[in-house]
């Protein structure tokens, strides 16, 4: 796999579905300029659609930042995993925090060597941030044009690039029984949990699989 | 100041100090090999079951949509040995027929 190809492809087809989040965002009363400064600060599409989404369900301010920064939980995560590769210092670090996510991360954990790994969190990482927050102007903007994103596979499009990223690193059998009990561990939470935490708690079937050898 | 304006810049400021501490965890702490091993595992599982979630997952119900067959026109093509955009689009076209004619 070429990493600048990775990156670009993960870049366009999540960058697309900010136009989503622009339209919802919008629906849901907030303004044009609320909802690019939530693209371009808050920078983490599910802790986006929380915000909106709890709003729009007529909730607290309190509640729709308890609900994104669970949902942003997992950015930390993945920071702990990529700050010894990145070697990250000074303002660097600042810019690198802002671009981990998903898509930086799962990209950089796709490739084979490090080098690649530094130039996939970075490509990506950019990458998504202009075409997420250019993606956002327009939906906002064109709340209607775009209509819903089902319909143009969007919504199915954002996971199978996750899973894309994923299958190269599904080698060993380990890997394989830690990612079929997150399916069944996430799955078997979400009727019963706030959205989010079916997610972050699959970080304990990593911790329980990684203590022993 | 708005529930809009708390909501907005407030989630921003959270989310922005989560991602830094990740960042800024000393590596002397980090550099132990049963932490190493840790954390290479920890983004499989979150990913994993982000994809099982984005999936399979209506806010907090289960359900079988169109998402779905997306998801197994992925699988097939990665099986297949495609290259990552032609799984991503086979997937993204696998959905939008399914959710058109279903």
């Amino acid at each position: 796999m070429s990493v600048k190809r990775d990156s670009f492809s993960v870049a366009i087809t999540v960058g697309a579905y900010g136009s989503a989040f622009g339209a919802a965002a919008v629906s849901a009363d907030f303004t044009v300029l609320q909802t690019c400064l939530l693209s371009l600060l808050l920078f983490s599409g599910a802790s986006q659609f929380a915000v909106v989404g709890v709003i729009a369900a007529g909730g607290t301010a309190l509640s729709a930042i308890a609900t994104s920064t669970l949902l942003g939980t997992r950015n930390g995560l993945y920071g702990l995993r990529l700050a010894p590769l990145l070697k990250l210092h000074g303002w660097r670090r600042v810019i690198a925090a802002q671009i981990t996510i998903d898509e930086s991360t799962g990209v950089a954990l796709a490739q084979n060597n490090e080098e690649d790994m530094k130039k996939g969190f970075w490509y990506t990482g950019f990458g998504v941030f202009f075409f997420w927050n250019l993606f956002t102007l327009a939906g906002a903007l064109g709340a209607q044009a775009i209509g819903n994103p089902s319909a143009w596979g969007l919504d199915a499009a954002v996971p199978a690039a996750f899973i894309g990223l994923l299958w190269p690193r599904l080698t060993d059998p380990k890997s394989w029984v830690l990612a079929g009990l997150a399916i069944v561990l996430a799955l078997s939470f979400t009727p019963f949990v706030p959205a989010g935490v079916p997610i972050i708690s699959s970080a304990l079937l990593a911790i329980i699989i990684g203590w022993r050898r | 100041m708005s529930t809009f304006w708390i909501a907005v810049l407030g989630s921003s400021t959270l989310a922005f100090m989560t991602k830094f501490l990740g960042a800024s965890v000393p590596q002397s702490l980090l550099n132990h090999p049963r932490i190493l091993r840790i954390n290479n595992l920890i983004p499989v599982a979150l990913l994993t079951a982000l994809v099982a979630v984005n999936t399979f997952a209506d806010k907090t119900k289960l359900v079988l949509d169109s998402r779905a067959l997306g998801m197994a026109a992925a699988i097939t093509l990665l099986i297949a040995k495609a290259p990552f955009p032609i799984v991503v689009i086979g997937a993204g076209l696998t959905s939008a027929l399914a959710y058109r004619f279903i």
